[in-house]
């Protein structure tokens, strides 16, 4: 029932005194709630509490008007821009990987998910390239200091994505490949708008910086 | 006997009708309550719900979980605990099924057809060709309404005989939580429906929708408005649902069933279904007129004097079909009630039963009483 026989009645309500006692002024007589024949019968409440449950219900039937879901895997929500996603590797003019396995990000990496083989590379400016880069999504901590650290500009983590599921553990290490293949990892408005190119000038601006600035 | 009179004779058996009934109409709305409740709960909180069992494309709605859900159950483990009764444990759902199914048999689903006169206009007052009349009643005896409650009484063993064959301490503490709370409101349930048996003179269903007529101010819901409010109350409480889901709450009340797993658990889940459709099919034949469709008689709409005659057989269809429309709208009722309010406490629950529904209904029964010796 609404009003248990010990439910204090009201009890942020000031006391309504109706009359005091001559003899005893502490002898008063006060206003209790008592429970009224439409409170005890709850037929006004449960019609009230119908209503409201009926107002949404027809109301997102006829239509949707309240539901905030998102039908996730045909529907997604993009990240918002500061997002660490998945990592890719940034391309340079001729489509090859701007990294020049200086190892720097191997080195700071705290979870050790990123493995680099070095080897040379024929244009004797650049000198190196990874001729292995890869990343374990399972080990990455999203920590995005590989990004920090990056002397060129090479990896970053905007993709937008998240490491997806998958059924077997090396399905989850991500190749050097997998990484420049931008079209595949990304969103197509996403690749549109934050490109493959790195926003550095390539190779720099060389000896001439100093006059230049 | 001819072949064709043989054809309607079986036709007319009780078990036919009976099947037809379970297989065509109870079985697909109960399994489509499943559905239903989730969808329709979802909706009420601002959800979607389950929207996604599909075959290849074919989607709609989402109203295949109850497939994927009858095969996720048959194909999961039975599982009997070591120390359970064994006999009893596989026996308490049969205990709690069988009783519902048994109680369609009285009501009445529609009007008696007679297939001779399906494409005329029957008149009201001229003798109709009565042979091989088929009536949409499978079990016609006086004492109806009687036999549905000695027969949903027994469904109460199911959740008594399964809290105790499980040999857990919960369980059998939720049995007992059933047994009383179904005896409690069962008082409360007949007594409603006694002033409705004093009113209408009969306890057989299909006198009761004859007597109430195609003129909606005859009918039970007008003539005892307290005992249709009343009875629906302990209705619900009898089908142990919220509010009264004390016997066991899905959440977090540990119930009866608790050791019951796969299949076996799949039938006191659709036992409890079925009891709404039950009890939308009791509601609709004593409060709403059951197959009545206002102011369609047997020949046809007479509204004010004029009539719009309609042969035998689209009566039919529509009574039937006002019947259906009356018992779904009743399920979506129940549900609505079940996802508006909160649970009530034991105590309240004793409380709602002995001192506030059943002093109503003996007042509902005296005053029907007072007002029928007074005309």
């Amino acid at each position: 029932m609404g009003h248990h026989a010990e439910a204090p009645a009201e009890s942020t309500d000031e006391l309504v005194v109706l009359s005091v006692s001559d003899k005893n002024k502490k002898v008063r007589t006060v206003q209790v709630h008592r429970p009224v024949p439409e409170e005890v019968s709850f037929l006004p409440a449960l019609a009230k509490g119908l209503g409201i449950t009926l107002k949404h219900f027809f109301g997102n039937v006829v239509a949707r008007k309240e539901t905030e879901t998102i039908q996730y895997p045909e529907e997604k929500k993009p990240y918002p821009a500061r997002n660490r996603g998945l990592h890719r590797l940034m391309l340079r003019d001729d489509d090859t990987e701007r990294c020049v396995a200086c190892m720097c990000c191997p080195t700071v990496c705290p979870a050790n998910c990123i493995t680099i083989v070095p080897a040379e590379r024929d244009d004797k400016g650049i000198e190196k390239h990874p001729a292995v880069f890869e990343i374990d999504e399972l080990r990455c901590v999203v920590c995005g200091f590989c990004v920090e650290s990056c002397p060129c500009d090479a990896i970053r983590m905007d993709t937008g994505e998240h490491a997806t599921a998958v059924e077997h553990r090396y399905e989850s290490i991500m190749t050097k490949e997998a990484m420049m293949d931008h079209k595949s990892i990304m969103q197509p408005d996403v690749l549109a708008k934050r490109g493959s190119l790195s926003t550095a000038v390539q190779g720099g601006t060389g000896p001439k910086w100093r006059e230049e600035s | 006997m001819t072949t064709t009179d043989w054809i309607f004779w079986v036709l007319d058996s009780a078990a036919i009708k009976w099947v037809v009934l379970i297989m065509v109409f109870v079985m697909p709305v109960a399994s489509l309550l499943t559905w239903a409740e989730r969808r329709q709960s979802a909706m009420m909180q601002d959800r979607l719900g389950p929207n996604r069992a599909n075959i290849g494309p074919i989607k709609l709605w989402g109203i295949l979980h109850f497939v994927a859900d009858a095969v996720k159950m048959i194909f999961k483990e039975d599982f009997i605990p070591e120390k359970a009764h064994k006999g009893l444990f596989i026996l308490a759902p049969i205990l709690s099924l069988a009783p519902v199914f048994i109680a369609f048999a009285v009501i009445p689903f529609g009007p008696t057809i007679y297939p001779n006169e399906l494409g005329s206009v029957i008149p009201l007052s001229t003798p109709v060709d009565t042979t091989n009349a088929i009536n949409l009643q499978v079990f016609n005896i006086e004492w109806g309404l009687l036999f549905y409650f000695a027969i949903l009484t027994l469904a109460n063993y199911g959740s008594v005989v399964a809290g105790w064959a499980s040999y857990n301490k919960w369980a059998l503490l939720g049995g007992l939580r059933a047994s009383s709370q179904m005896m409690s409101y069962e008082v409360a349930m007949g007594l409603s429906l006694m002033g409705c048996f004093l009113v209408m003179g009969t306890l057989e269903p299909e006198a009761m929708v004859q007597w109430q007529s195609p003129n909606p101010a005859h009918w039970g819901i007008v003539v005892q408005p307290l005992a249709f409010i009343l009875f629906f109350t302990a209705a619900i409480a009898e089908t142990k649902r919220a509010p009264f889901d004390l016997p066991e709450g899905e959440p977090e009340i540990i119930g009866y069933f608790v050791e019951y797993s796969g299949m076996r658990w799949g039938m006191f889940f659709l036992a409890e279904f079925i009891e709404i459709v039950f009890i939308a099919a009791v509601i609709s034949t004593v409060f709403l007129g059951g197959y009545q469709v206002p102011f369609l008689e047997a020949d046809g709409f007479r509204v004010a004097g004029t009539t719009l005659p309609i042969s035998h057989g689209f009566v039919v269809l529509m009574q039937v079909g006002m019947l259906s429309a009356k018992i779904l709208f009743l399920c979506f009722a129940q549900l609505a009630i079940r996802w508006t309010l909160p649970r009530f406490r034991p105590d309240q629950l004793m409380d709602l039963g002995w001192k506030k529904l059943l002093p109503l209904a003996l007042f509902n029964l005296m005053l029907t009483a007072l007002v029928m010796a007074v005309l």
